[in-house]
């Protein structure tokens, strides 16, 4: 199974320039259709599952408006 | 008996050297990469508390108010002359500048050249966008041959205009540089790059190795009239074959250091 993930945006960070929906290798990142964020921008969002936690959205959005976490797995006796 | 469960881990969050402010940056610009990449490493680094930062004039003019750490602002040009002050009198903080195309290779183009002749022991963040990008994208020494700029309207016409200037290549020339490279910042992997050269910028200067620029190949989406994600294309396909991802200068005992 791959590795499962999640982002979370800061939302009025977000200006809507799609380099991450089009940089994700999994293709789950769109424009929230019918949002907008407080500077009229309609912010990026998780439309589908299949998010890896890569953190590609991350290192090529320009206004370090993501959030991202991977599940690992912890060992305990 | 051995229990595995699954647990969450932060892979990725906003740095703390940036400031809780939306930046005035068009959609897509990738100063806000570069901006966050220097902000990463300052974490890393630990040194935001004995930072200084250094702005220009282009639309990193307000680069002071989007980093959390002390800053002052430079007239066009002349923030490698004003760093070299800071840094002379405060010999123990990190001093960098930041910088666009028109301001460091244009009106400040003497101001650079001598910092680094000098040897200071400061750090630039140089963003090569290929036009200025402030005031409307006219043609800077950096816009290529035949690009159409608002004030090349027919293209960059060499014949009248001049060639464009390979600023790394250039200032690695000079004795007093001790790590001079270039970096773009358009795709994961490249801009993975941008942020280990800057993390050697900065250790240049805490090892007393001299000048050290990082010069990043960044994009105007608006003013050359392009999507986001056609700018960063337009970077790869039209600007890296002029100005080519390279170490032009190295100081050698960087070589040496485990980060
Ligand atoms: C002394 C002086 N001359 C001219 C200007 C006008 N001016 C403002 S920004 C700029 C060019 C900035 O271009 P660049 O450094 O490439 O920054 P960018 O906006 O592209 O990031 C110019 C010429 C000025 N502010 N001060
Ligand atoms: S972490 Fe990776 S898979 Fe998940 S949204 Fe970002 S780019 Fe896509
Ligand atoms: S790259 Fe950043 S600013 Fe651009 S759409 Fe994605 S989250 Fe928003
Ligand atoms: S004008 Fe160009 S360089 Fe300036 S913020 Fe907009 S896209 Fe960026
Ligand atoms: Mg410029």
């Amino acid at each position: 199974m791959p590795p499962q993930g999640r982002i979370e945006v800061r939302d009025n960070y977000c200006k809507g320039c799609e380099i991450c929906v089009d940089a994700c290798p999994q293709g789950v990142l769109e424009l929230a259709p019918e949002r907008l964020n407080i500077k009229g921008y309609h912010p990026v969002e998780l439309i589908e599952q299949g998010c890896t936690g890569c953190g590609i959205c991350a290192i090529v959005c320009p206004e370090a408006a993501l959030i991202v976490y991977r599940e690992v797995k912890s060992r305990s006796q | 008996m051995e229990n595995v469960t699954m647990e969450e881990q932060l892979v990725y969050d906003r740095p703390e050297s940036m400031a809780s402010v939306q930046t005035h940056y068009c959609p897509g610009c990738t100063h806000g990469v570069a901006h966050r990449l220097v902000a990463e490493v300052i974490d890393e680094m630990g040194i935001k508390d004995n930072m200084i930062g250094v702005a220009s004039v282009g639309c990193s003019v307000f680069a002071y108010n989007y980093f959390d750490f002390d800053f002052v602002q430079a007239p066009h040009g002349r923030a490698p002359a004003m760093a070299t002050g800071v840094k002379r009198v405060l010999p123990h903080r990190f001093v960098m500048t930041y910088q666009g195309d028109g301001d460091l290779a244009s009106i400040g183009m003497g101001e650079i050249v001598a910092a680094a002749a000098r040897g200071e022991n400061i750090t630039v963040i140089f963003l090569n966008n290929a036009n200025y990008g402030m005031t409307g994208g006219q043609m800077a020494p950096t816009t290529l041959p035949g690009q159409k700029t608002s004030s090349s309207p027919g293209g960059r016409d060499v014949e009248v205009a001049g060639f464009p200037i390979r600023t790394a290549e250039m200032l690695a020339t000079l004795d007093g540089a001790g790590y001079v490279v270039r970096r773009s910042l358009h795709d994961p992997k490249n801009i993975r790059m941008a942020k280990k050269s800057i993390r050697l910028a900065f250790e240049t200067q805490k090892h007393g190795l001299g000048f050290s620029l990082v010069e990043l190949l960044s994009t105007c989406p608006t003013n050359w009239g392009l999507t986001p994600v056609q700018a960063l294309k337009w970077v790869e396909d039209a600007m890296i074959p002029y100005y080519p991802i390279g170490d032009y200068k190295v100081n050698p005992a960087l070589k040496e250091l485990k980060i």
